[in-house]
């Protein structure tokens, strides 16, 4: 699958785009199919978004997974401070971007 | 240290302004993020992973505690409660918000403090020796003239779209500890047979893509002269630079095109044509500036005497604690890199108890590293154990100056848009290892580097082990470099062969030292058993 990503303009946190507005958490992303550039115009014309591209993604019954280990760490925060993460009660959060 | 006067205090406090104004405009949509990115940068604000990123200039790596206690009153308010000192002696934060940036500058305008020129094609934060002022072994302090190399190069218009961005370090030491040859310009202060200062130039040095080891342009240059010498050399290299190509642009490839004579000669006849009208040193600008590093007021008469009854106080004295050119006094080095921990980071208190530290023991004086660690300069030996219980009590006192798990680590795929894979974890497992291993003394000085991309900002060229993280087709794979050196005998690693995972890296490196161990001799460091006996054996462990 295709999925969008980006920067908030204003925090700088990591979003996804999930179909209807923008999440902090990447298991709520959209399928853009080939929509993504067209999606990564306007949300940052309305300046939603900074720096929005389009990444590949699987989806299984354990949620949706980033393509490429930059994107996961951008998912989940930094491995080597799982406290700072969006999952800090997990301890074995960091072996999903892995 | 040097303290603004009010020029400069209002050409910092306008560019606080400056960017309020191109933020608010950037949030309400009147610029696009192509028109707004080189103004942030131009205030150190990048985009990175998680966040946009602060990067802090800290000018020489000189601070008070005034300025120090700032860097931790923003840590705790803007940022996550931590900050990470860098190997360009600056420090950055890793989760800063645009909207929060004007704050940010504006509190930091207050305590002499900015965060100008740390990013763009501009000249940078100069670095200069964490020992100024207070090593035995210099023939002046080199900061006057890094703080007017800094005040003649900052917003001067003919270098502020320059091809590249452009690095320059000054020492006046012969022991180098800030890595000259590693520098667009490196300048080392000497004196001529006359006894007048000069400066040796060295031009064309760096690391990231293409490293090269910068070369003697020039063996003595008459110190007044530096600001036209600079200016000449910029000229040429403007001139020059590959602006086609960004990987060609460094002057360092432009040295190594035209080669070395050509490129000197060619600075001469520049020099020569602007001397006459150049706007050089002036001996009463240099005077002021150099009373703000008067040396402070040593006591004399102080016992060089140092308790060591305490083992674990001697073991730190012996590897963290430096001679001190004043009797009675030590230079304190602050290690940043706790077994286990994240290489140059410290918390919010943390740097407050280092503050703490400044002003009460070091005569208000603090220092940043290359080596991502901190400097307590002016330190009086009876104060030393002190001063180490204080900082054993908050995790920093991890006796580990120049050895193995003294690693430079740049943030790497964990915090960096640049990186293409973690540098942070592979310098954690190390420091593992080698503990596990319990021969992290036995080994001795070991300096070990790691950059998760080609960027360089780990320093990986110039580790006597060197560890190059690259994206192979989507998974992290490392490259080992051996036999790097940024001091006085500065060398660049070679690359030892094909690369490995995360876990082999580790293994590698441990086999690395163990041929050291098998082969070293009396007195030799890794460093010299390496250049004594070459690649081979090595390569015979990893790939044999």
């Amino acid at each position: 699958m295709k999925i969008l990503t980006g920067n908030d303009l204003a925090t700088g946190d990591v979003i996804w785009w999930t179909g209807s507005g923008w999440s902090r958490h990447v298991e709520e992303s959209a399928d853009v199919g080939d929509k993504g550039e067209e999606i990564a115009q306007v949300e940052s014309a309305a300046r939603r978004v900074n720096g929005p591209y389009v990444i590949d993604a699987s989806k299984d019954a354990a949620g949706i997974r980033p393509a490429h280990i930059k994107d996961r760490i951008r998912a989940l925060g930094p491995t080597v401070r799982l406290d700072l993460s969006l999952k800090p009660a997990d301890p074995t959060v960091g072996n999903w971007v892995i | 240290m040097y303290r603004y006067d009010h020029f400069d205090q209002a050409i910092v406090d306008a560019r606080v302004d400056e960017f309020r104004d191109q933020t608010a405009r950037r949030l309400a949509g009147a610029m696009t993020e192509d028109q707004f990115k080189p103004l942030r940068l131009k205030n150190g604000l990048y985009l990175q992973l998680h966040a946009y990123m602060l990067r802090v200039a800290i000018p020489y790596g000189t601070l008070n505690s005034r300025q120090m206690r700032m860097l931790g009153h923003i840590a705790r308010k803007y940022d996550r409660g931590y900050g990470h000192f860098t190997t360009r002696q600056n420090i950055q934060y890793n989760w800063i918000k645009l909207q929060d940036a004007p704050d940010i500058l504006a509190d930091l305008a207050t305590v002499e403090m900015h965060a100008i020129q740390t990013s763009g094609e501009s000249i940078r934060n100069l670095s200069s020796d964490q020992y100024a002022g207070a090593a035995a072994d210099e023939i002046c302090d080199p900061r006057p003239w890094a703080e007017l190399v800094r005040q003649a190069t900052t917003f001067h218009p003919e270098f502020s779209y320059l091809p590249r961005k452009f690095k320059i370090a000054v020492t006046a030491s012969p022991e180098d500890r800030v890595a000259i040859r590693l520098h667009d310009i490196g300048l080392r202060l000497v004196q001529n047979d006359a006894g007048e200062l000069g400066f040796e130039v060295y031009i064309g040095g760096g690391m990231g893509r293409t490293p090269f080891v910068a070369p003697l342009i020039r063996p003595f240059l008459p110190a007044d002269n530096l600001f036209s010498y600079i200016e000449a050399a910029l000229r040429v290299w403007n001139r020059w630079a590959r602006r086609d190509n960004i990987h060609k642009q460094r002057i360092k490839i432009l040295v190594h095109d035209m080669g070395e004579e050509e490129f000197r000669r060619q600075v001469e006849e520049e020099w020569e044509a602007i001397l006459p009208n150049a706007s050089d040193v002036e001996r009463k600008e240099l005077e002021r500036i150099a009373a703000h590093f008067a040396p402070p007021p040593f006591e004399t008469g102080l016992s060089d005497e140092i308790d060591r009854s305490d083992p674990d106080f001697a073991l730190w004295v012996d590897q963290n604690v430096a001679a001190h050119k004043a009797p009675g006094y030590a230079i304190v080095n602050i290690s940043l890199k706790p077994v286990p921990g994240i290489p140059g980071d410290a918390t919010a208190d943390q740097i407050d108890l280092i503050a703490d530290l400044a002003e009460q023991y070091s005569f208000d004086d603090l220092r940043t590293t290359h080596a991502q660690n901190l400097v307590l300069p002016h330190v009086r030996k009876a104060d030393l154990y002190a001063v180490w219980q204080k900082l054993s009590a908050a995790g920093l006192a991890e006796p580990n100056l120049d050895l193995a798990t003294d690693i430079i680590a740049c943030p790497g795929l964990d915090y960096c848009s640049l990186a293409n894979a973690r540098s942070i974890p592979i310098a954690q497992k190390i420091q593992a290892r080698f503990i596990e291993r319990g021969n992290v003394n036995e080994l001795g000085e070991l300096k070990i580097k790691i950059s998760g991309c080609i960027n360089a900002c780990g320093h990986h060229h110039a580790g006597h082990i060197g560890i190059l993280g690259v994206d192979r087709k989507g998974t992290e794979n490392y490259q080992l470099l051996l036999g790097g050196s940024g001091a006085e005998d500065a060398s660049l690693a070679k690359i030892t062969g094909p690369g490995f995972d995360e876990d082999g890296i580790v293994d590698a490196v441990e086999k690395t030292t163990d041929v050291y161990l098998r082969e070293r001799r009396e007195g030799e460091r890794f460093l010299d058993t390496y250049r004594r006996i070459g690649v081979e054996p090595f390569k015979e462990v990893l790939y044999g």
